[in-house]
């Protein structure tokens, strides 16, 4: 069909959108940028607009929940784990693991006998998913690619089991009356409406791009590049490999906590089955179809992992299913994803092995 | 007091350890042969042996034809009938697992060496109408339509793909193993008739006991895994060491462009070698099912991980380091889990692999791997 | 009396059962080319690996500026002062120019990873300055107009050269090059000369694998000479060419082909 035969041509329609945009006055850059995070920011009410709210809208879920509950939390998995896989090239298969950490900080410092407020959580859980970050990466990280990947996966396991097994972390039952964030103001945080979810999300979505994009144009930047290129070569010029791929995890595993506690937040309960391993393939999934390694690219691919399956019925029950066979698309036919990143023609790292 | 319990069923754990061991040995070969020939973790070895399980189910069921109880009790076979039955299961098995290997390859390995062939296009083919049809119907007889139609064309586009063929960098092939892995898990959960829960498999063998060994009981299911599983390995050792075809594989094994240069058809060996390690794995599925006598659609991934480190803990790439590393785990698993109790019996297996591959990569027989190259 | 940046002293690197380096010593002395010859296999490489540590050696210490590089990781050889080129080329393909260069010099970048993310001054001030020495090594290596082209996109000739840059930019003490004239025709190989030559002028001392003659005989101020992972002889240029026991391991006619 031509629609595949397109997708694997090694033509760059995204790149040159992206250059037309660098190459515009600062004036244009700004108002257009300003023009499309308004816009961005007005997603709940995109169900309203005539030809985009039918092709958006979800049949039998609310849109605005579909967009709180999933399409937010993607996103923000797909930028963090996007630090690991696609700037420093370690493959991490347990990241579900760090989505966990977040969340059950959360959940267990509000509900539980000494409650603290939502604001402290918050961070909390930031904190408490780095330290998981560390803890799994300095003995792992020496590992090479396959088995690290492996290992990974027995961590987010792990975590999972000793969720299922811990009664103060709520056993098989898990938690529930999570904290919400605090209301003011307009933004009322309740049960019915999820829009100020979405504002605090979207918002903190555009913090963490800012962050990563500032990292990815500084020597981080191109220390995780040269890493993930070719490891051996980037430690004989003098890169310090091992602090930065921990500094990645860590990263990453911020990110991840942040996207599990807002998540426990805006549903309210959580148990042990949400953080199955599946949910750790897909999340490899947004990454790798949106483009590993581009910030926009995994935006739009955890957008369609999440969205895809509330749009079309048929891939609601089958979602892990498609996305299985979508990885293996993906790596026969078009490894750099959908959106690659800047200067990527194969995708996935090429790491060098050959004797010198 | 936990001292006292496991004195008194240390010999029942032993028993049981190593039965269970000689079933994560069986799949180890598998991970350890691909390992060794293409030096990629096959992830979806584990579903290959999810397969099998299955091909027994079905074959019991439905081509033997006996089910789950016979009014109120287990459908007991005996004598000639009931070694019939057990080879026929075994054969499903490894048929159904070894197929599953060689599709496996075909489709979503063997394009990413640059040599997609026709068989794979054609499956990926499938799987993209499959996929696309969901797009419009969520009538699974509509999509297979759908998929049928648009299989030809597609498939054709993906041949000529298929010629321009390069090799991918290593992730990719471990990207692809773990879709395929859950693709094939998935798709069991989802279109099997009982979906997500267990199914369990009809009780032929009666197990009864046929000794006491020092206070543990040897049921006659143990031993039938046993010598099954001894037989499996020494019939895959004497091919590997004594035919051509193994000969081609170990030439791989060390070195495939060598191997290629001097006419080993490097194709064929890596077809030969993950048939040889699907049959292995059907064999284990089998006796899995014989002694649990259940099966899930997940039931791969948790056997997978811990046959995995069974091979690593022997030694990757190495055939005997398979059957020590699976001894070892399958013992320290029952031990584990009977003083820190069962609920981490899992846990265990992911302990002993971080630990294995921090403290000596090249496990205990094997080889050193992983090692920077400059 | 010239100074002795580096000195290797009786190295042995064993791996399994092959003796690569066997009992190897040698010194390069500050502000000398040193040519490092040998049949293939003789260990030349083995020896760059154990000098920039990629390999512990079994036996045997390394001193730089009189400090033992025994047990330090290979980044932090790195910023000792010792830079390096590979055989096989081994530049970060996807990267531009500009920005495998600035790898280099980020060797002694002092921008933390919460400074890069806070944007400090410093860490602007920096990146800046990091650009600008890039552009500065590219156009003293003469590739600068290639300056944003992708590595793997670069002529064969200007990847070689681009290692170079590479590695001058982690602002060595010793640079080596690992058979950076492989490929060449006689004409790169003349340049590569001027280039080595006038790198050497700007104060940096010189490692030099190397298999064609020409390039060896007319730049090295001195020669060591390995076979079969021993040092068979040492000297000037003029003594090596006339060893006996050189010109019988290796018969090392110039060839232009090579």
């Amino acid at each position: 069909m031509s629609l595949t035969k397109a997708f694997c041509q090694r033509t760059a329609p995204q790149l040159q959108l992206g250059n037309r945009f660098r190459a515009l006055p600062r004036s244009a850059k700004w108002s257009l940028s300003a023009l499309l995070i308004a816009a961005f920011y007005l997603t709940p009410y995109w169900p309203d607009v005539p030809v985009l709210g039918w092709i958006i809208n979800t049949p039998g879920t609310s849109f605005e929940n579909v967009l709180t509950d999933q399409i937010m939390m993607f996103i923000l998995v797909a930028l963090g784990l996007n630090v690991v896989v696609g700037f420093a090239g370690l493959l991490d298969l347990g990241y579900v693991g760090f989505y966990a950490v977040g969340a059950y900080t959360t959940a267990v410092v509000t509900s539980g006998q000494f409650t603290l407020p939502w604001i402290a959580a918050l961070p909390l859980s930031v904190i408490m998913a780095m330290i998981a970050g560390v803890i799994l990466g300095t003995p792992t990280l020496r590992l090479r690619g396959d088995y690290l990947a492996i290992v990974t996966l027995g961590f987010g396991e792990i975590i999972r089991i000793t969720a299922n097994n811990s009664d103060w972390l709520g056993g098989p039952r898990g938690i529930s009356k999570i904290a919400r964030p605090p209301s003011f103001g307009p933004l009322q945080f309740g049960v019915l409406n999820a829009k100020p979810y979405w504002y605090l999300g979207f918002t903190v979505i555009l913090l963490i791009i800012f962050v990563l994009t500032r990292l990815e144009n500084s020597r981080v930047g191109r220390a995780w590049a040269a890493v993930r290129e070719d490891e051996d070569a980037a430690e004989l010029m003098g890169v310090d490999t091992f602090k930065f791929k921990l500094w990645a995890f860590a990263i990453g595993a911020a990110i991840g906590g942040i996207a599990g506690s807002l998540y426990a937040s805006k549903v309210g309960f959580i148990n042990p089955d949400n953080f199955q391993l599946q949910l750790s393939i897909l999340f490899l999934a947004a990454v790798v179809l949106g483009g590993t390694g581009s910030m926009y690219g995994v935006i739009m691919g955890g957008f369609l992992v999440a969205w895809i399956p509330e749009r079309f019925r048929g891939f609601s029950t089958r979602r892990y299913f498609v996305f299985g066979v979508v990885l293996v698309l993906v790596m026969v036919f078009r490894p750099q994803g959908i959106i690659p990143r800047r200067g990527a023609a194969a995708g996935i790292a090429q790491k060098g092995e050959s004797d010198v | 007091m936990s001292h006292w319990l496991i004195y008194r069923t240390f010999w029942d754990l032993t028993v049981s350890g190593i039965v269970l061991g000689l079933i994560y040995a069986l799949v180890a070969l598998g991970y350890t042969m691909v390992y060794g020939v293409l030096r990629l973790i096959n992830f979806a070895h584990s579903e290959i042996f999810m397969v099998g399980t299955f091909g027994v189910l079905i074959s019991l069921t439905k081509v033997f034809g006996i089910s789950l109880f016979d009014g109120g009790q287990y459908p007991y076979r005996s004598g000639f009938v009931l070694v019939a039955i057990l080879v026929g299961s075994i054969v499903a098995a490894m048929v159904v697992s070894g197929a599953g290997a060689v599709v496996l390859e075909r489709t979503a390995y063997r394009p990413l060496r640059g040599a997609g062939d026709t068989y794979g296009a054609v499956v990926l083919a499938f799987l993209t109408g499959l996929i696309a049809s969901f797009l419009f119907s969520d009538d699974i007889m509509t999509n297979l339509a759908i998929a049928a139609v648009i299989t030809g064309p597609v498939a054709f586009g993906y041949v000529r793909i298929f010629r321009r063929g390069r090799q991918a960098p290593r992730l990719a092939f471990l990207i692809s193993a773990i879709g395929s892995s859950m693709a094939m898990a998935e798709a069991v959960a989802t279109w099997g008739p009982d979906a997500r829960s267990v199914y369990n498999t009809p009780r032929v063998l009666e197990k009864k006991v046929l000794f006491n060994f020092l206070g543990a009981d040897i049921r006659i299911d143990y031993v039938i895994v046993a010598i099954g599983a001894v037989l499996m390995m020494t019939s895959l050792l004497l091919f590997v060491n004594r035919t051509r075809l193994g000969r081609g594989i170990r030439a791989v094994a060390q070195d495939a462009e060598t191997a290629r240069i001097l006419g080993v058809n490097v194709n064929s060996v890596i077809l030969v070698t993950f048939l040889l390690g699907g049959a292995m794995a059907g064999g284990a599925a089998m006796m899995f099912t014989l002694v649990y006598d259940q099966t899930r659609f997940n039931i791969g991934f948790l056997l997978g991980v811990k046959s995995f480190t069974a091979a690593v803990l022997g030694g990757i790439g190495n055939i005997k380091g398979a059957l020590l590393g699976g001894i070892v785990l399958g013992l320290a698993e029952n031990y584990g889990s009977s003083i820190f109790g069962g609920q981490w019996k899992d846990v265990i297996a992911f302990v002993v692999l971080l630990t294995v591959l921090m403290f000596r990569p090249t496990g205990i027989l094997g080889e050193s791997l992983g090692k920077a190259r400059v | 009396m010239s100074e002795i940046l580096l000195s290797v002293d009786q190295v042995t690197m064993q791996f399994g059962g092959v003796t690569a380096l066997d009992n190897v010593s040698l010194h390069i002395n500050k502000g000398e080319i040193l040519g490092l010859i040998g049949p293939n296999g003789a260990g030349k490489t083995t020896c760059f690996n154990v000098i920039t540590g990629v390999y512990a050696p079994t036996s045997g210490t390394v001193t730089f500026d009189d400090k033992s590089l025994l047990g330090l990781k290979r980044f932090q050889i790195t910023k000792r002062g010792i830079a390096r080129t590979f055989q096989n080329i081994r530049l970060f393909p996807d990267m531009s120019a500009v920005e495998n260069v600035m790898v280099g010099v980020d060797a002694h970048s002092k921008t933390s990873v919460v400074g890069a993310i806070l944007g400090i001054p410093r860490s602007r001030r920096e990146e800046s300055e990091s650009r600008e020495r890039a552009h500065e090594l590219l156009k003293f290596i003469g590739i600068d107009e290639y300056a944003e082209v992708a590595a793997r996109n670069l002529p064969y000739g200007h990847q070689r050269r681009l290692e170079i840059a590479r590695a001058l930019g982690t602002n060595p003490k010793l640079l080596c090059l690992d058979e950076p004239a492989a490929g060449f025709n006689p004409a790169e190989k003349q340049e590569l000369n001027e280039l080595i030559l006038s790198i050497r002028d700007q104060g940096y001392t010189v490692l030099l694998i190397e298999h064609d003659m020409n390039v060896v005989m007319k730049i090295s101020d001195r020669i060591a000479v390995l076979d079969f992972g021993r040092k068979i002889a040492e000297g000037l240029p003029h003594e090596i060419r006339d060893n006996p026991d050189v010109i019988a391991a290796y018969l090392g006619v110039p060839d232009d082909a090579a």
